[in-house]
């Protein structure tokens, strides 16, 4: 399970006093410390209750300086669901620290390092290039320089882990003189490796040719992917990869309920909240001179003259018919979810089941029956023809599909 | 009027392709563009080249068919000292220098690093320098109700719709977007994310007699910086411009070119 730790309770007017979820909000406005530290733990609960029902892993992320999601770091919310799930075969799914922004990046091999450790071998290691806004506006990385320090930051961050001596760093980003980690993780030489993206660009490339895992989080629902799926699979295929689904993370907003009118009438106020509230970001704040290199940047040209659709026009109604949300019973649900996972070839779902505003009960019901009635459908998909080379070694022979496939 | 050369030179062990406009008659003059490339100052570099050879050389990474120049320098080091080999290798002795805005910094370093390198140095709304009351707008985060009159004084005048148009051929709009972008891109490199480098430190070093013009509608960094310019140069003379924002040259093309003619020849 997915989530972004949003502020839940944004005043009605919100997208009439501000812009943008990002940058502009003013903290005392009307933000409330208390209320945060709330929203903190609810967070917290509400990942380790999905643990606690069967859900394959628990997954952070890291955002800055917004109202749409502020872990601004992921390693404190990571180290409370390794602590409190161990014992269980869950996955702690870091997706994750931000390395471009973080200086040195040895500071995140250690985090991640010692994650591992207290989770007895259960992370998965995720690395996103972090958004325009985060990286190059919260954390002024260099726009044009962010794609350069993520590829030599991750470079160093794998030689830390696994290196067998003491090793100088002299690289055009980071310079070391003594690299020595302590701890290194469990899972040697390296945890497995996710690496989010909106889209194809030199980074899905970059992820093929080092052989991790894809995330793809578009917020737009497997109904509107099949031209970056296409493109992945196409690449990977280019590239003299097998076409394993587990290479494909794809994340997807998701709401069940006892049945379809049910369900839309549940999350519509939400997913409004989120689409119209949180993501809509306006593009001066995302397409920054620099953030795409080159060749990305014609082709963005090219193919989107207009620029995007304006989500603050959109009703819970179009995010529900176009697929953005894929709300209904637990039969609507686990149908449009298989035709999207078959069709994309996703093999890791990133499951976001709470989304805006939704409250803790809301999203407690919604794990419910999404983990009694809709995921035993869908997990071990692939399992009987390929492996998940992309999951914690201690991990794989504990999915209950892979124990069916043995005990059959 | 005639097209500019464009002459292509391979600098920086044959690592960096910059292609540099050549056009006019007279005594050498370099000018430097700012972020949005040498593209919309082009009309303003035709009037002086009927009394100046005017170069304009592209900033790395913004010339044609070498976008990944841009990566090739890592420091503010090493783009003063490419330019002091971009000119050696134009073999202009001591030129005179104009520089708009990120230009105007870059041309105010190479005049303090090598005084000797130039004979005048002409400023137009350089950035640079910072003052924590008047903070300098970041021009490559712009939204779009803020953008034309943070640049302009008159956002619907002539000179913004030409800065901001766009051809209506779908190819063309292509290439000039993706030049127009990709230049604040190079440039913002080295500025990022408050363009202020140290000249501070450096700039009563430079010699050359030195010129500078702001546009008093200067939205990107206020008018007032021309002070703060000139009482670290000696001897520099302010010449503010009516009618005209963060780009005078544009706005107000024929008075900029006038007193800039009348200040080189004296």
């Amino acid at each position: 399970m997915f989530h972004l730790m949003p502020y839940r309770d944004l005043p009605a007017d919100f997208e009439q006093r501000y812009n943008s979820a990002f940058l502009d909000p003013l903290w005392f406005d009307f933000a409330d410390s208390e209320k945060v530290g709330a929203y903190y733990n609810a967070t917290l609960d509400e990942l380790l209750y999905a643990a606690k029902a069967g859900m394959h892993g628990v997954c952070t992320n890291q955002h800055h300086q917004n109202v749409y999601g502020f872990m601004a770091n992921p390693s404190l919310m990571g180290s409370v669901l390794a602590r409190e799930t161990n014992g269980q075969d869950v996955a702690i799914i870091q997706l994750g620290s931000t390395l471009p922004s973080t200086t040195p990046p040895t500071r995140i091999a250690e985090e991640y390092a010692m994650l591992d450790c207290i989770s007895g071998g259960r992370l998965v290691a995720g690395f996103p290039t972090g958004l325009p806004s985060d990286a190059v506006i919260s954390n002024a990385v260099v726009p044009v320089e962010q794609r350069e320090r993520f590829r030599e930051a991750l470079a160093l961050v794998t030689k830390a882990w696994s290196a067998k001596e003491i090793f100088a760093w002299n690289g055009k980003h980071y310079q070391m003189g003594m690299v020595n980690l302590w701890p290194r993780p469990i899972q040697q030489p390296y945890p497995p490796i996710w690496i989010p993206g909106s889209g194809i660009s030199s980074t899905a490339e970059y992820v093929v040719d080092h052989d991790h895992c894809f995330c793809h989080l578009s917020y737009y629902g497997t109904r509107n992917a099949e031209n970056v799926s296409d493109r992945y699979w196409e690449m990977v295929a280019r590239k003299g990869r097998d076409e394993n689904p587990y290479r494909l993370s794809f994340l997807q907003l998701i709401g069940v309920a006892a049945t379809d009118a049910e369900a839309e009438d549940r999350y519509a106020a939400h997913a409004e909240y989120f689409f119209n509230k949180l993501l809509a970001t306006p593009s001066y704040y995302q397409q920054i001179p620099g953030c795409l290199e080159y060749p990305a940047l014609v082709q963005a040209l090219q193919n989107n003259p207009r620029g995007g659709i304006n989500l603050r026009e959109l009703k819970a109604r179009d995010f529900f018919d176009r697929g953005f949300v894929i709300v209904g019973s637990p039969k609507t649900v686990r149908e449009q979810l298989l035709d999207g996972v078959k069709r994309l070839r996703i093999g890791h779902l990133l499951a976001l089941l709470h989304f805006g505003s939704m409250p803790t009960e809301l999203c407690k019901n919604n794990i419910d029956l999404f983990t009694r009635e809709v995921l035993p459908h869908l997990e071990g998909l692939w399992d009987d023809r390929y492996e998940d080379r992309w999951w914690p070694e201690q991990l794989k022979a504990k999915r209950p599909a892979a124990a069916m496939a043995v005990a059959s | 009027m005639a097209a500019p050369e464009v002459r292509r030179l391979r600098l920086w062990q044959d690592r960096i392709e910059t292609e540099v406009e050549i056009a006019g008659s007279g005594p050498p003059l370099v000018y430097l563009h700012g972020p949005w490339g040498v593209g919309p100052d082009r009309a303003f570099l035709a009037g002086l080249a009927a009394s100046y050879t005017v170069y304009a050389p592209h900033h790395p990474g913004t010339s044609r068919g070498d976008p990944e120049a841009v990566h090739v320098l890592d420091s503010w080091l090493d783009l003063v000292v490419y330019y002091g080999e971009l000119l050696d290798r134009l073999e202009l002795g001591a030129p005179a220098f104009v520089g708009h805005s990120f230009g105007g910094l870059v041309a105010a370093e190479i005049a303090a690093a090598a005084p000797q390198r130039l004979r005048r140095l002409v400023l137009i709304d350089p950035v640079g320098l910072w003052r924590d009351d008047l903070p300098v707008k970041n021009w490559m985060v712009l939204n779009d109700s803020e953008r034309r009159p943070s640049l302009f004084a008159d956002p619907e005048g002539e000179a913004a719709q030409r800065f901001f148009g766009v051809p209506s051929d779908p190819a063309e709009r292509v290439d000039v977007l993706a030049q127009f972008i990709w230049s604040q891109a190079c440039t913002g490199k080295f500025v990022w994310p408050v363009p202020d480098r140290g000249l501070k430190n450096r700039a009563h070093r430079i010699a050359a007699p030195t010129l500078i013009f702001w546009g008093k509608a200067d939205r990107i960094i206020a008018a007032a910086y021309a002070q703060k310019f000139a009482a670290r140069i000696a001897g520099a003379r302010v010449a503010l411009i009516d009618n005209a924002g963060h780009l005078p040259h544009l706005e107000q093309s024929e008075a900029v070119a006038n007193a800039v003619r009348g200040f080189l020849s004296g």
